[in-house]
């Protein structure tokens, strides 16, 4: 139903905008929104990714908490796993819901520029990840006494580079799947090992900024690794999104 | 395709049967003596999987943009010959590991990289075998984002640290042990791009196969 009313205000959107750029960045805002409504109505996935995070923390704070105390570095591996296990999570069940009624088809048909399309739903997948962030860290620095008020903009960089990079390949995989047999468990087959960078630097940056002396030199090159490889794969997304959901 | 395929058959055979005798001739290496010789194996089966995915990756590229059905055929072949020389690379690696470093497995540099960029070819085949129609367009494109990540991994791990041997190894060979790498070398990369051709043939008589029982349907 909301795909519907966003075709036909994406088309007046079209018509309306005279500069192309204008007109991208209101086709993409128009698909964000459509899904932030949706979501905002049934709170479906927010809920269920963020218990899912909050139970990720729990399951891996048994395996490397001794005697009550955590492990040295294991504040920040935890919070990476949480966060790539939910937002596997959270994009399967943003697309699945795009598969029920065919959805996304009516997205493609629209005459609107592909990417824009891309950025639009990237930027939905990225605000639900903001909120699962904004509480599984809190939750991480309490229970494991991480100090995350220290360096918390370099924190929060690390975090939203980590994120998007994440996101990028998972929209785009995510997207092509949705007519794939069995995709529930190709998702995260294919998009573990490409985003094994992601990960590394994430938790590697992150780990840096956790440690009693905290080496700010390698937290910054760590970000810088993060940023070039968003920068990388959201080209090479935007690249391959129009050839590869052509049908 | 046939008129390649005699004299590569031939040239793989020999390279293949001579392969044992010149690295049973090298001399042994000063401080890890017999073990070494698994090198002999070990960076041409490497050379042979890099060869393969690059193939992979150029074809995919071509598929996506030009839309050539052909050449995805060809990536399939590509992926799958990855997979099978990225494996034997992980067998024998290992097997060296143990007695250079005295553990199976380093998390190192190259090892790492070497182990994402197989796990990635193998979601390709997992993701060809069980993603149904459709998927051809979608292995295209990760095979294009492994070939993207593979410098991202081998750079964010090497600020770590890295206890591999350095490829400028095989370039300063003595001669001895030189003459017998270049054997199993060529070998390996014969082999491949023989197994290369046939799988491809393959994959073309599945396909006419597939168009004829469509047109007899019809």
């Amino acid at each position: 139903m909301a795909s519907e009313s966003v075709v036909a205000s994406g088309d007046r959107a079209m018509r309306s905008a005279p500069a192309a750029r204008s007109s991208f960045l209101a086709t993409a805002w128009l698909i964000t929104r459509k899904d932030l409504v949706i979501e905002f109505r049934s709170r479906e996935v927010v809920y269920t990714t963020l218990f899912f995070a909050v139970s990720c923390v729990l399951v891996f704070a048994f395996s490397f908490v001794k005697e009550g105390v955590a492990a040295q570095d294991a504040a920040a591996g935890i919070l990476w796993i949480a966060i790539a296990f939910s937002g596997t999570l959270a994009l399967g069940r943003a697309f699945e819901r795009e598969r029920q009624n065919d959805t996304l088809r009516a997205l493609m048909l629209t005459p609107v520029d592909r990417p824009a399309v891309y950025i639009g739903k990237l930027a939905g997948v990225l605000a639900l990840l903001a909120v699962v962030e904004a509480i599984v860290t809190p939750l991480v620095a309490l229970m494991f006494g991480a100090p995350v008020l220290d360096h918390a903009l370099l924190l929060a960089a690390l975090l939203a580079a980590g994120t998007i990079g994440f996101a990028a390949v998972g929209t785009l995989f995510a997207a092509m799947l949705i007519r794939a047999r069995s995709r529930d468990v190709l998702l995260p087959i294919l998009l573990y090992p490409i985003t094994i960078p992601v990960i590394i630097a994430g938790v590697r940056g992150t780990g840096v900024l956790f440690q009693a002396d905290v080496d700010l030199p390698m937290a910054r090159l760590w970000l810088s690794i993060l940023v070039f490889f968003d920068l990388v794969f959201v080209t090479l997304a935007l690249w391959t999104f129009e050839p590869a959901m052509k049908e | 395709m046939k008129k390649r395929f005699a004299p590569l058959l031939i040239l793989t055979a020999a390279a293949f049967a001579y392969a044992p005798l010149a690295i049973q001739r090298a001399p042994y290496e000063s401080t890890m003596g017999l073990v070494q010789k698994i090198f002999y194996f070990h960076v041409p089966s490497w050379m042979a999987m890099f060869l393969a995915a690059t193939v992979c990756g150029i074809a995919s590229a071509i598929f996506l943009f030009a839309g050539r059905k052909s050449y995805d055929r060809i990536a399939v072949a590509g992926a799958e010959l990855s997979v099978v020389f990225g494996l034997i690379g992980l067998i024998t690696g290992p097997l060296w590991g143990r007695k250079a470093w005295g553990v199976w497995w380093q998390w190192d540099a190259r090892l790492t990289s070497a182990l994402v960029m197989w796990l990635i070819f193998v979601a390709y085949l997992l993701l060809r075998k069980y993603g149904g129609s459709g998927s051809e367009k979608l292995s295209a494109v990760l095979a294009l984002f492994g070939m993207a990540n593979v410098p991202f991994v081998y750079l964010s791990v090497n600020i770590w640290r890295t206890v591999h041997p350095k490829t400028s190894v095989v370039m300063t060979l003595e001669p001895d042990m030189g003459r017998p790498f270049l054997v199993c070398a060529l070998a390996f990369v014969s082999l491949c791009a023989l197994m290369l051709l046939t799988r491809v043939q393959l994959e073309n008589r599945r396909a006419e196969l597939d168009e004829l029982f469509l047109a007899l349907e019809d």
